[in-house]
């Protein structure tokens, strides 16, 4: 088990009121599993994300990411967390505009302390995986948005974290570019990353092997589990159609 | 190391409004620069002006209260003996003293004539020491002997000056001088050996420099008492071994001359009257600055007047220091608002950078590396336009400038400081960005 959410309920403050946006959720995530949440805006899925991201942390309730308890860590120890666990993958792709793709991707391995050398080598390594080599040193105006989504799937992976955080992966993309990402999604999972995704677009849900429903704050009772192999659609109920 | 990458990296994206942020930096800068390069030059050179005429000399003389004790129109102080030949071995023991010399002098010679022509310069009842102590040499005729000052003879040596003004390139040696009615016979012409000329910049100048007099006559002091009046005491140049020396070995002279010279005659005129001693608090043994009867024997030496000229033109310049310094605080603040822009600009990076782990101090670190680049880089180009604006002001007005290396260090590490200051509150308000926060906004 490599996260799990017990009972974790999380609260804004709007003015005076407070307001729940997430109701004692439970999830528990495998390793090596792939699991969409889908819901629509405004269901609480982006702080459900920030949660798991360790971005934020649960008004009440107890996450567990593998064997820390994330709500008992101050923030220097989430910052680390963040660097050397979790991958971020944004649906604006989140790329600093004046450096180059290898620059973007290295900026985690700086974070975590790697030497420049190092750095360069291993940030070269991880463009490759994405079939970016030829494109190492065009900034991101000089890309395309599926370009710059590897980029930045390089850069969640460059630090060999134990989970892919995506949040709309392909919200920004056209499908030809969103299927391209799926791809790498499919090839990552298959070498037994653990990815959580977060979607409102079905087709895009049925990618994982196993999709979460949320809703005003909650997740649906059951899971949709897919026993086929990854990339059939139809058969569980959310099809094209 | 990767934060100054970024801190140059941020500043020269923004070229334009980075220099428009350094401009306060650069002009306070530049204008301290330019104000101390300005003080310096100038002291330097009133220091240059006076000491180098010197001779390292002091001039010691009686004081009643304090102003020169004028034998010109008041009568022999009372209380206040002549210098006996034997003070000149004591004198010329104390540290720092080269050599002393005792002379009586008028600042206006009054009826001195050369055939009709009036004289008007100064006149000097001299010693044998006073030529080489003041560092005269004869240029034409002798210099006054043995026989001279022990027959009391009636002869006079001029300056140059005086030569000039009273003959014209005749030849002085030999012609006669009409002092107060006696006649006394040239034997000789002197030339200060010392060709130093002061810079003169203005008429304050002009007045403290510039040799106005019409040159100068001087007897054996021995004949003083012939034109003018027995027992008047007489002044005293001491000739210190270095520039350094001067101020020392002028007061050590003084103080030994007044305790000396008017105690014992202040204790010899307490023996008839003492009526008058009553009226007078009693002078407490070494007080200082001793002072007896009103009479003291004080020095006046060229070091100290050039330091007096130097903080009074100091005083003054260091408001103007004050002033340019406002200039760098409103530079200060312009870099605040600047960075708190950039801060609220670069919020979604912020946020991206926190999420993939950078840590609070990274952020701080980052936004106070950029603060104080960027002031430093204000300070080098605000330390390079004051040296330019120095050099301009010099070139136009002549006043000399004189580049202060410390000053320029000082500045361009204050201008850094001021960076980091007011680079504080936005890189901490940087550092506090909430992640989530951060991202939402595009």
């Amino acid at each position: 088990m490599i996260l799990q959410l017990t009972d974790v309920c999380k609260d804004y403050n709007r003015g005076k009121t407070l307001v729940p946006v997430l109701k004692h959720i439970n999830l528990n995530v495998e390793r090596g599993e792939y699991v969409a949440i889908m819901g629509p805006s405004g269901s609480g899925k982006t702080t459900l994300m920030n949660i798991l991201g360790c971005l934020d942390v649960p008004t009440s309730g107890k996450y567990m990411l593998g064997e820390l308890e994330i709500g008992a860590q101050n923030e220097n120890a989430l910052a680390e967390v963040r660097n050397k666990r979790i991958g971020f993958v944004f649906q604006s792709f989140h790329l600093l505009p004046k450096m180059t793709a290898v620059d973007n991707v290295a900026l985690p391995l700086l974070y975590a302390g790697v030497s420049q050398k190092e750095r360069r080598k291993r940030a070269e390594e991880a463009l490759k995986a994405v079939g970016l080599e030829e494109r190492l040193h065009f900034y991101p105006n000089q890309l395309s948005g599926g370009q710059c989504q590897r980029v930045a799937i390089a850069r969640a992976m460059v630090t060999n974290p134990e989970l892919l955080l995506a949040d709309e992966p392909t919200g920004a993309l056209d499908t030809a570019s969103g299927d391209q990402i799926m791809e790498i999604f499919q090839q990552l999972s298959s070498q037994g990353m653990t990815i959580v995704m977060i979607t409102h677009e079905p087709s895009i849900a049925q990618c994982a092997r196993k999709v979460y429903h949320i809703r005003d704050g909650q997740i649906l009772d059951g899971a949709f589990t897919k026993a086929d192999a990854p990339g059939e659609l139809g058969g569980d109920g959310y099809g094209e159609a | 190391m990767e934060n100054i990458r970024l801190a140059f990296q941020g500043i020269w994206g923004h070229k334009l409004r980075s220099f428009l942020t350094m401009l306060g930096i650069i002009i306070g800068i530049a204008s301290i620069i330019t104000i101390v390069s300005t003080i310096k030059g100038t002291n330097e050179q009133i220091k240059a002006n006076l000491i180098g005429s010197g001779n390292n000399v002091v001039t010691v003389q009686l004081y009643q209260a304090d102003h020169i004790y004028d034998m010109t129109y008041q009568g022999i102080p009372d209380g206040v003996r002549p210098i006996e030949e034997s003070m000149r071995k004591t004198l010329e023991e104390l540290k720092g003293v080269e050599q002393v010399s005792f002379y009586h002098s008028r600042n206006y010679s009054d009826s001195v004539y050369y055939q009709n022509t009036n004289f008007n310069g100064a006149m000097y009842g001299i010693d044998d020491a006073y030529f080489q102590v003041n560092g005269y040499r004869i240029i034409s005729g002798r210099k006054f002997l043995r026989d001279d000052y022990n027959r009391i003879r009636k002869v006079a040596i001029i300056d140059t000056k005086a030569a000039a003004t009273l003959f014209g390139g005749v030849e002085p040696v030999g012609e006669v001088l009409e002092i107060k009615g006696e006649p006394f016979v040239i034997v000789g012409v002197v030339e200060q050996t010392n060709t130093f000329t002061p810079t003169i910049n203005s008429f304050s100048d002009y007045e403290l420099y510039a040799d106005t007099s019409t040159g100068a006559v001087f007897i054996p002091d021995a004949s003083w008492p012939v034109v003018y009046r027995f027992d008047e005491p007489q002044s005293v140049a001491v000739r210190a071994y270095s520039t350094d020396d001067m101020t020392v070995a002028g007061k050590l002279v003084a103080d030994k001359l007044t305790e000396t010279q008017i105690s014992a005659a202040a204790a010899a005129q307490g023996d008839s009257g003492d009526g008058e001693m009553d009226e007078e608090a009693p002078m407490p043994a070494g007080a200082e600055p001793s002072e007896i009867n009103g009479f003291s024997y004080r020095s006046e030496n060229q070091l100290e007047i050039a330091e007096q000229l130097q903080n009074m033109s100091s005083a003054s310049n260091q408001q103007l220091i004050w002033i340019a310094s406002i200039s760098l605080l409103v530079g200060g603040i312009g870099v605040m608002n600047i960075m708190l822009v950039s801060v609220t600009e670069r919020t979604s990076e912020i946020g991206l950078k926190k999420a993939l782990g950078a840590k609070k101090r990274r952020i701080r670190g980052q936004f106070l590396m950029e603060a104080a680049v960027l002031t430093c880089l204000g300070g080098i180009l605000g330390v390079c336009a004051g040296i330019g604006m120095a050099e301009l002001i010099s070139r136009a007005n002549e006043i000399p400038v004189a580049i202060s290396v410390p000053a320029i260090l000082i500045a361009v590490l204050f201008s850094t400081v001021i960076g980091v200051i007011f680079g504080l509150l936005p890189a901490v308000k940087a550092a506090n960005l909430s992640p989530i926060e951060a991202l939402r906004r595009e």
